[in-house]
């Protein structure tokens, strides 16, 4: 079902990919999770991808930064690759902490360390070997501006991560994922553990960071995925079904099993 | 027209709840609080006796010799009752299996918790466990017999009867205390914390020290804190490979005895019952509650500044 959807027809020629996902498969041991996806993810654009649960969102999002290297027994095939330069980010010989370096990642649930607020997001530069006092706080600034954090918390930025509230919390963790600079960051339903008002302060930092930075959104949420994406990929049972712009997608999805599950008939 | 069933609001109100079953809750709630309040009893009682006993003891002797003299010799001919050498033996004997047992115990367990296949792991913790299992008197002979000449190829100095190898065998008898229950602390923490600190870019061993052991630090805590307790209270090894004779010494490679060995000694000895000797066991006792204690409390200052710290 994959081959009846060409990457190179949603992608318009004047904008850059950043990834490229070539018959790209993965198995949790003997369960085959991710079958043939072939799938093109823009450069400064967001991709959402959307589906019912357990259909392998989370596993395609977790081969970007080779998660999935943390766990035994599992496997991947195929070509991730992360462009310009075209290294496949699944290949043994690439290195994993590499690819983490340059792919961040938020999770379902806020997890800030045990630390301060500022350690946290120092965390990340200090790892990358930036230990001048005056370089930290300008960049842990920064990030925490990004994520439109630091009006709340400069007068506490040595108070425990743990003192903040669970919106405070994620918007943290992205301001963590930030710093560093990344080339693309992955956001795993990043908002499933928020009220609505955090959510939609999340859903309009993920839209402002687009044209900065390469995001790719997993979300169960369909007007979430509406609302902030550029581009959305609807999978099923491990395999891509559909991907497109995201209001044509929404408006006229080609293939029936998109309609249904957009529609709201299962998932 | 009847209701086949009446409302579930109305047949709870309309019951009354029966006479048993009131003093059915009542009994357990008894029965639970007893149990609470019954450790919490049983210390008072045990520092009640050792405060009315070493009452005696400091009707003799004053709580400023018993406290600052430096000489222990409560059967001889014109006793001292200095506790100050029994309190050194403990000190030094104390910090020296700690220095094993901490750092040791700590590597082990964010080894087991961090780094070991699921198999070796199940391996490498019961066995680990053994080291616990073996009877005190079996570790101070092999301090005295093994140790002791081992150390001596390298130490010339060391005195047949020393603190340090003591020490250093009690602090292999701690590790399974520590080791043990900081594992169990750093297992309870969540993978989602390791997975964000590797997505960050982390390796294995800045995740396990930057990230899962400040996290499982209150439980860590803990674990050192039995360790110490462990040590304080220690008493075989000790009076076997450091000899049991009170001398007041920081020098771990000299022999001393400790405050428990003290007691010990006299309870199994020829001390006449009343006598000050003997009442200075009580007096003893009451030292080492006191010190235990103040450890307790240090470790629970120490957890909550270093909660509040980070
Ligand atoms: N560790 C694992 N071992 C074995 N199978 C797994 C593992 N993790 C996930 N799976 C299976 O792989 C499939 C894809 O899981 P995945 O977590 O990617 O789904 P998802 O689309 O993210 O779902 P959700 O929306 O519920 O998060 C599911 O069938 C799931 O049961
Ligand atoms: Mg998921």
């Amino acid at each position: 079902m994959p081959q009846t959807v060409a990457p190179t027809a949603t992608a318009p020629a004047v904008e850059s990919l950043k990834a490229q996902a070539i018959d790209l498969n993965f198995w949790y041991g003997s369960k085959h999770a991710l079958k043939g996806i072939n799938l093109s993810f823009p450069e400064n654009k967001v991709t959402a991808l959307i589906g019912p649960s357990g259909c392998g969102k989370s596993t395609l999002l977790r081969c970007f930064n080779r998660m999935h290297d943390l766990y035994p027994g599992n496997r991947y095939q195929g070509q991730l690759l992360l462009q310009p330069s075209g290294c496949n980010i699944i290949a043994p010989t690439t290195d994993p902490v590499e690819m983490r370096m340059r792919i961040s990642m938020v999770f379902q649930k806020p997890n800030p360390f045990p630390k301060s607020i500022f350690e946290n997001v120092a965390f990340g530069l200090r790892l990358r070997g930036i230990s001048k006092p005056a370089v930290l706080r300008e960049r842990v600034e920064e990030a925490l501006r990004f994520a439109a954090l630091w009006d709340e918390t400069k007068d506490r930025l040595h108070q425990s991560a743990y003192n903040l509230s669970g919106g405070q919390q994620q918007r943290l963790c992205i301001a963590r994922a930030l710093a560093s600079e990344p080339e693309i960051v992955l956001f795993d339903e990043p908002t499933s553990a928020l009220d609505p008002m955090a959510t939609s302060r999340i859903e309009d930092l993920i839209y402002s960071l687009r044209n900065r930075v390469t995001i790719l959104l997993v979300t169960h949420n369909m007007q979430q995925a509406a609302r902030v994406s550029d581009y959305t990929a609807f999978m099923y049972l491990g395999e891509l079904i559909e991907v497109n712009e995201t209001a044509k997608m929404f408006h006229m999805p080609t293939q029936r099993l998109t309609e249904e599950y957009i529609s709201g008939h299962f998932g | 027209m009847q209701p086949l069933l009446p409302e579930p609001s109305t047949r709870l109100s309309q019951q009354p709840v029966p006479r048993s079953v009131i003093f059915r809750e009542r009994l357990i709630e008894a029965g639970l609080f007893f149990a609470a309040i019954s450790s919490i009893l049983i210390t008072l009682g045990i520092l009640g006796i050792l405060l009315y006993e070493s009452s005696d003891f400091f009707r003799n002797v004053s709580l400023g010799e018993f406290l600052t003299s430096t000489v222990w010799t409560p059967t001889f001919e014109n006793p001292q009752f200095g506790i100050l050498p029994l309190v050194a033996g403990t000190l030094v004997t104390t910090v020296v299996a700690l220095l094993v047992a901490l750092p040791v115990g700590t590597i082990v367990a964010v080894y087991l918790s961090e780094y070991a296949p699921f198999a070796l792991r199940e391996i490498l913790k019961p066995m680990l466990e053994l080291l616990s299992a073996v009877p005190t008197v079996v570790y101070g002979y092999f301090a005295l017999l093994f140790v002791t000449p081992l150390l001596r190829q390298f130490l010339p100095g060391l005195e047949q009867f020393n603190m340090l190898s003591a020490g250093i065998i009690m602090g292999i008898m701690i590790i399974p205390y520590v080791s043990s229950l900081s594992e169990d602390a750093m297992r309870a923490v969540p993978m989602l914390l390791r997975e964000g600190s590797y997505a960050l870019g982390a390796n294995r061993f800045t995740t396990a020290f930057r990230v899962v052991y400040p996290a499982a630090l209150s439980g860590i805590g803990a674990a050192y804190i039995l360790g110490i307790s462990r040590a304080v209270g220690e008493t075989m090894i000790v009076a076997i490979a450091a000899g049991g004779q009170p001398k007041f010494t920081l020098n771990p490679t000299e022999g001393a005895a400790t405050i428990t060995g003290y007691i010990v000694a006299v309870c199994q000895g020829d001390v006449e019952h009343g006598s000050t000797a003997y009442q200075a066991i009580f007096a003893a006792g009451l030292l080492l509650f006191v010190v235990t204690l103040l450890f307790n409390l240090a470790g629970y200052w120490l957890r909550k500044r270093f909660r509040e710290a980070y």
